[in-house]
């Protein structure tokens, strides 16, 4: 048994979980227990979000260093546009819009992949010049968009069971798969082998090209969902619905124990580091802190986070 | 022998064409301007194109030092915002407290180089942690728009040179002051080697640490001067006033010759970069008649297409 | 004065019973060296014996874990890099250790702390280029070039020129590990000239060089190392190059070659696997591999040998290059850390990686059929270790080797191409590794084999000599000596 208990404080995912739940003990307790409950279901509803493009970002994250997707903002806010437009308000369309919207964000992965082997330069500008053409996209194709989703999406958005929200589960379900893709497909294999070590993988027979664009494509895809889902959960699209996710994404990531160096994905702390971002603001919004102050503490959590983690070790002399 | 001579002469022209590339991408931007509204070219056409001009150029040249250290600092713009709020509140209120603080941030960014050295941490990381503690700092500092900048610095900012734009004049000492720091210097030599080959410097016996906490401190500096540059023209300081400086810093960086690893950055290069981003950025737009809903995507293109013609002049067989 | 005082006096460096480990590998097993003033030490044995690790311990890059270290009779604590310049010890490292994205002088500059201040460049230029002037007289190197603009040879010559200038540090001994590798036969006739001028006005230098040729006429003493520690020692006229290579440890190699059946000749009648030729080839020289063909790269190191197996690699993944590369391919890396071990992932993982796509069962990795495979190949090629589950790193630098080994002949792959691979192997793992290889020839696989160590060539059907990116030589069968290579490795005819 308690060996059982060690191996698991062993699992560099199992701190996230471990600082989600302090965050919201420290919450329960201001409010002397009220609300705890509601709190956590709160939480699982935004937390989906986040564990959605994560995983995403995850697996660009993994490819190795320098590899990281900061089109998803911009990505998120597009697909949203498109899913709401393409709904219309119509119940029967919903699946249509879905479609459209994933499609949009594979779009989006496949441009920015197109420039990171095309013009040979580091994904964080790629990915960041191609967000500024999606942006205006964006504000020029959905301009005063104010379509509601057909009610149907909204209310399959918001769709609780005992408390835990649908869309929770069905993503925990597709968390799962993540799971199973990471660890015992050759794609999975191939983005951990070309983080670690892309010359080595060439070299080994891992299709590198193909499996880094299936990779900003699968990212890129996530995004597109992710945004569909927000403008349900919403109600409605936004230009600037995706802008928190450029730093949540890569946060979760990080804080659930994925190596930014490189090679090592964890797929449970997507979800732990999820939870931690989303708790950590309620608690602070429970204390009653200003906006200033909780972005303050957000931003000096990660850095604090990712110094503890810290990176590749030195290479020997 | 002959084979030899001719391959490196075509070396050098393809290094002369890669340098002119700067100069080149803002001749082109200025001759577009000049054929679109000729009544632009002008002593006061360019001091107000050039408005912005000066902030853009310091906050490139800090990022310019980062990237000579192989790192990116994804915080420096809402770091400007940050020091515009100080030097429009604390410095313009207790002159002391205000030279503190900014001197402060230059010692939080080589504590920084000093961190991301020593635990061996992404930059893109830290920064992008940093950013979300400069812009709650601004807010805590100044929630709403306003305070003002000291009239001593409003004065600086709005000097009238003779047959030189000011922004032009500026512009010229910035590029001087990087170059002589950073590639006359014997200590610049080692800043740059630092990035090129730091197992070579560590194997001469200089410390690498020391070398990233004083790049680090560098884009510090120069990013407490974009800020107060920045609030000097604009007078009065808002929570989002240096949002853009990101993206447009690290542009003019790569505009200007930069490469992202190998310590290779051209302080000159920086400048002309951000000249040409301060003019494509908006009066070329404007000038196009491009609606505003585009003008983002603008910046974009034009990046890509520096970037596209770069690969194509430097493209080389690379080895797999 | 009396001889003891005198014999005391001229020790510069001494090294008494020095060890050094990296993780389970152990690169110095103790150590004996003195280094006396003004004699040229030559320093050979092959690779992986722990030249490099003895040399990064004098430069203070590296601590050794136990042992005596004195210079100028003075035990050595908390020393480093600046220690090492202080005290005039001065390294030529064999991957360059100059910065590319500076000038000549500028990387000058970087070696002398005291050149500072106004003039400084003028300063760094003129030390930099008078001891060019003085060591390779018409190099022809500007010292405003950037070092990334100029050739490989000559940024070789700049690195050595710069360990022997002297600003306000003294220079007392000078390391040189492999200086001639990149150098053309009259620059390392300079060199060598100068180091013999050098040691006469009373430098030391230890010469590091795998060109035996060099080191006995160059130097005034040789030390053999062998599985890290000195095998033999002595004045060079002690030595010849039959006795250098018995005490390096190859002689078992030739003994135990001939129990290998050697089928010599190209096979005409196999099919061809591999028709190559150098981007830069002219004249009807070709690289050709025929089925069972075990093909050996020889040469100077960087002379093309790695780039033509690099190409050969691309060409298979290529959908038109299947024409001059018929079957599938599979690379043994030498640089492991580089190009070929997964340090996060277990031996079994990393030996699966090539064979992914049969360990499947539906669209899934099977586990138990890729511990199967580790399983097998762990016992054929016999890699230690309790369990494949472990990290890759948990074992010695030979067995990561035998991993990689096995990841390549686990594949599908017909073609196996061996980049120079038994850096850093020990000798018995070399022997397994060259009967399984000639096991596996004889089963109809190819190999094109890129080696530096000119005595594993003897393995070999036949073998091409590169010189500046092309083949200068093809020898065949009796023709394949360690004479006729080097030969033709420096005069580019058979």
């Amino acid at each position: 048994m308690s060996q059982a208990v060690v191996a698991l404080f062993r699992r560099p995912w199992i701190w996230s979980f471990v600082g989600a739940l302090f965050v919201w003990l420290a919450a329960v307790a201001f409010t002397g227990g009220t609300g705890a409950g509601g709190m956590l279901t709160a939480a699982l509803s935004l937390a989906v979000f986040t564990v959605i493009v994560g995983l995403g970002q995850m697996f660009v994250v993994t490819l190795g260093p320098g590899n990281v997707d900061l089109s998803l903002p911009a990505n998120i806010g597009l697909a949203s546009a498109v899913a709401m437009k393409t709904m219309g308000g119509d119940d029967h369309l919903i699946a249509l819009g879905l479609c459209l919207a994933v499609g949009a964000g594979i779009g989006v992965g496949m441009v920015n992949y197109l420039l990171i082997r095309a013009l040979r330069i580091p994904p964080i500008i790629a990915t960041l010049s191609a967000s500024f053409f999606i942006q205006s996209i964006d504000i020029s194709y959905g301009r005063g968009l104010q379509i509601k989703p057909p009610d149907g999406f909204a209310d399959f958005t918001n769709i609780q069971i005992l408390g835990v929200p649908l869309l929770a589960l069905i993503i925990l379900v597709f968390t799962l798969g993540a799971s199973v893709t990471l660890h015992r497909t050759i794609f999975g294999r191939s983005v951990s082998a070309i983080g670690q070590n892309i010359r080595a993988a060439r070299l080994a027979g891992v299709r590198v090209d193909l499996v880094r664009f299936a990779t900003y494509v699968l990212c890129g895809g996530l995004g597109g969902l992710d945004g569909a889902l927000l403008a349900g959960y919403f109600h409605g699209a936004n230009v600037d619905i995706g802008n928190e996710y450029l730093l949540a994404s890569i946060a979760v990531v990080v804080i659930g124990g994925t190596s930014v160096a490189g090679g090592k994905a964890n797929v449970p702390g997507v979800w732990g580091g999820a939870l931690f971002l989303v708790l950590l603001l309620t608690m602070l919004n429970t204390f009653g802190v200003s906006a200033g102050v909780r972005l303050l503490l957000t931003g000096l959590i990660i850095v604090a986070v990712v110094t503890v983690a810290g990176g590749a070790k030195p290479e020997r002399q | 022998m002959q084979a030899a001579a001719a391959a490196s002469r075509a070396t050098d022209m393809r290094r002369m064409i890669r340098a002119m590339l700067p100069a080149l991408s803002l001749a082109l931007v200025v001759a577009a301007i000049a054929y679109l509204n000729p009544r632009a070219i002008s002593y006061f056409g360019f001091t107000l194109m050039l408005n912005l001009a000066i902030p853009i150029a310091l906050a490139t040249m800090a990022q310019m030092f980062v990237i000579a250290g192989n790192d990116l600092d994804l915080s420096i713009g809402p770091f400007v915002g940050f020091v515009c709020c100080i030097t429009a509140t604390l410095l313009h209120d207790t002159p002391g407290l205000g030279v503190l603080a900014l001197l402060g941030c230059v010692g939080i960014y080589a504590a920084l180089g000093a961190l991301i050295h020593l635990r061996n941490l992404p930059s893109i990381v830290v920064t992008l942690g940093m950013s979300f503690v400069w812009q709650g700092a601004t807010i805590l500092l100044l929630p709403k728009p306003g305070g003002s900048a000291p009239q001593w610095l409003q004065d600086i900012m709005s000097v009238k040179t003779p047959f030189v734009p000011f922004p032009i004049v500026a512009a010229v000492i910035v590029a001087a002051i990087g170059y002589f720091g950073l590639m006359r210097t014997s200590y610049g030599a080692i800043l740059r080697g630092a990035g090129g080959n730091p197992v070579a410097l560590r194997r001469a016996g200089w410390s690498l640490l020391r070398a990233k906490m004083t790049l680090f401190a560098l884009t510090g500096l120069f990013g407490v001067l974009s800020g107060m540059a920045l609030v000097g023209i604009t007078t009065s300081a808002d929570a989002n006033i240096g949002n853009g400086y990101t993206l447009l810093s690290i542009a003019g960086v790569i505009l200007g010759g930069g490469e992202f690893t190998g310590g290779r950055v051209s302080p000159v290069g920086a400048v002309i970069g951000a000249l040409t981003m301060a003019m494509a950025a908006s009066p070329l737009l404007t000038f196009m008649h491009i609606p505003p809903d585009w003008q983002v995507a603008a910046n974009g293109a034009i990046l890509i297409i520096v970037l596209a013609a770069r690969v194509l002049i430097t493209r080389r067989d690379e080895a797999l | 004065m009396q001889t003891p005082m005198a014999k005391l006096d001229d020790t510069l460096v001494r090294l008494g019973g020095v060890e050094k480990s990296f993780g389970a590998v152990k690169a110095l097993v103790g150590v004996d060296l003195d280094i006396f003033r003004g004699e040229c030490v030559g320093l050979v044995g092959h690779n992986g014996a722990g030249k490099s690790t003895l040399m990064n311990i004098l430069a203070g890059v590296v601590a050794p874990d136990v042992g005596q270290f004195l210079i100028d009779g003075t035990e050595q604590r908390g020393y480093s890099p600046s220690g090492a310049k202080s005290h005039g010890i001065r390294c030529v490292f064999q991957e360059l250790s100059v910065c590319p994205n500076l000038t000549v002088a500028e990387n000058a500059r970087v070696f002398h702390p005291s050149i500072r201040g106004f003039g400084w460049r003028r300063r760094a230029a003129r030390l930099i280029t008078e001891k060019l002037d003085e060591i390779f007289p018409g190099h022809g190197i500007a010292p405003s070039s950037l070092i990334a603009d100029i050739a490989i040879g000559r940024r070789q010559m700049v690195e050595i020129a710069r360990a022997f200038t002297v600003s306000d540090q003294p220079a007392r001994l000078v390391i040189l590990d492999e200086p001639t590798s990149s150098l053309d036969a009259q620059t390392a006739g300079q060199l060598l000239a100068h180091i013999r001028r050098s040691v006469a006005s009373g430098l030391s230098c230890i010469l590091i060089s795998h060109i035996l040729g060099e080191v006995l006429t160059t130097c005034d003493r040789i030390v053999v190392m062998r599985d890290g520690t000195v095998v033999a020692a002595g004045p060079a006229q002690a030595f010849d190059r039959a006795r250098l290579i018995a005490a390096m440890g190859s002689a078992e190699t030739k003994a135990e070659r001939t129990t290998g059946p050697k089928a010599g000749l190209p096979r005409d009648g196999a099919p061809v696997r591999v028709r190559m030729r150098p981007a830069r080839q002219q004249g009807d020289l070709e690289l050709i591999a025929h089925e069972g063909d075990i093909v050996g790269l020889a040469g100077l190191a960087g002379h093309g040998q790695t780039a033509l197996l690099l190409e050969t690699f691309a060409a298979s993944r290529r959908r038109n290059g299947r024409r001059n590369v018929t079957a599938p391919v599979a690379f043994v890396a030498g640089d492991r850390q580089s190009d070929g071990v997964f340090p996060l992932w277990s031996i079994s993982r990393n030996i699966g990686i090539r064979s992914l796509a049969a360990l499947r069962v539906g669209p899934f990795i099977s586990q138990r059929l890729e511990d199967g495979l580790a399983g097998r190949w762990r016992a054929r090629i016999g890699i230690r270790t309790q369990d494949t589950q472990d990290n890759i790193l948990s074992l010695s630098g030979g067995n990561q080797q035998k991993a990689l080994f096995a990841r390549a002949l686990a594949s599908d792959a017909r073609i196996v191409l061996m980049d120079d691979p038994m850096r850093g192997v020990d000798h018995s793992t070399k022997l397994e590794v060259y009967d399984l290889i000639r096991k596996e020839a004889n089963s109809g696989r190819t190999f094109l084999w890129y080696t530096t160590e000119t005595e594993e060539l003897t393995n070999c059907d036949r073998v091409y000599v590169f010189r500046d990116g092309v083949i200068v030589a093809h020898l065949a069968g009796a023709d394949v000596t360690e004479e006729q290579v080097i030969q033709s490795s420096f005069s580019g005819a058979p």
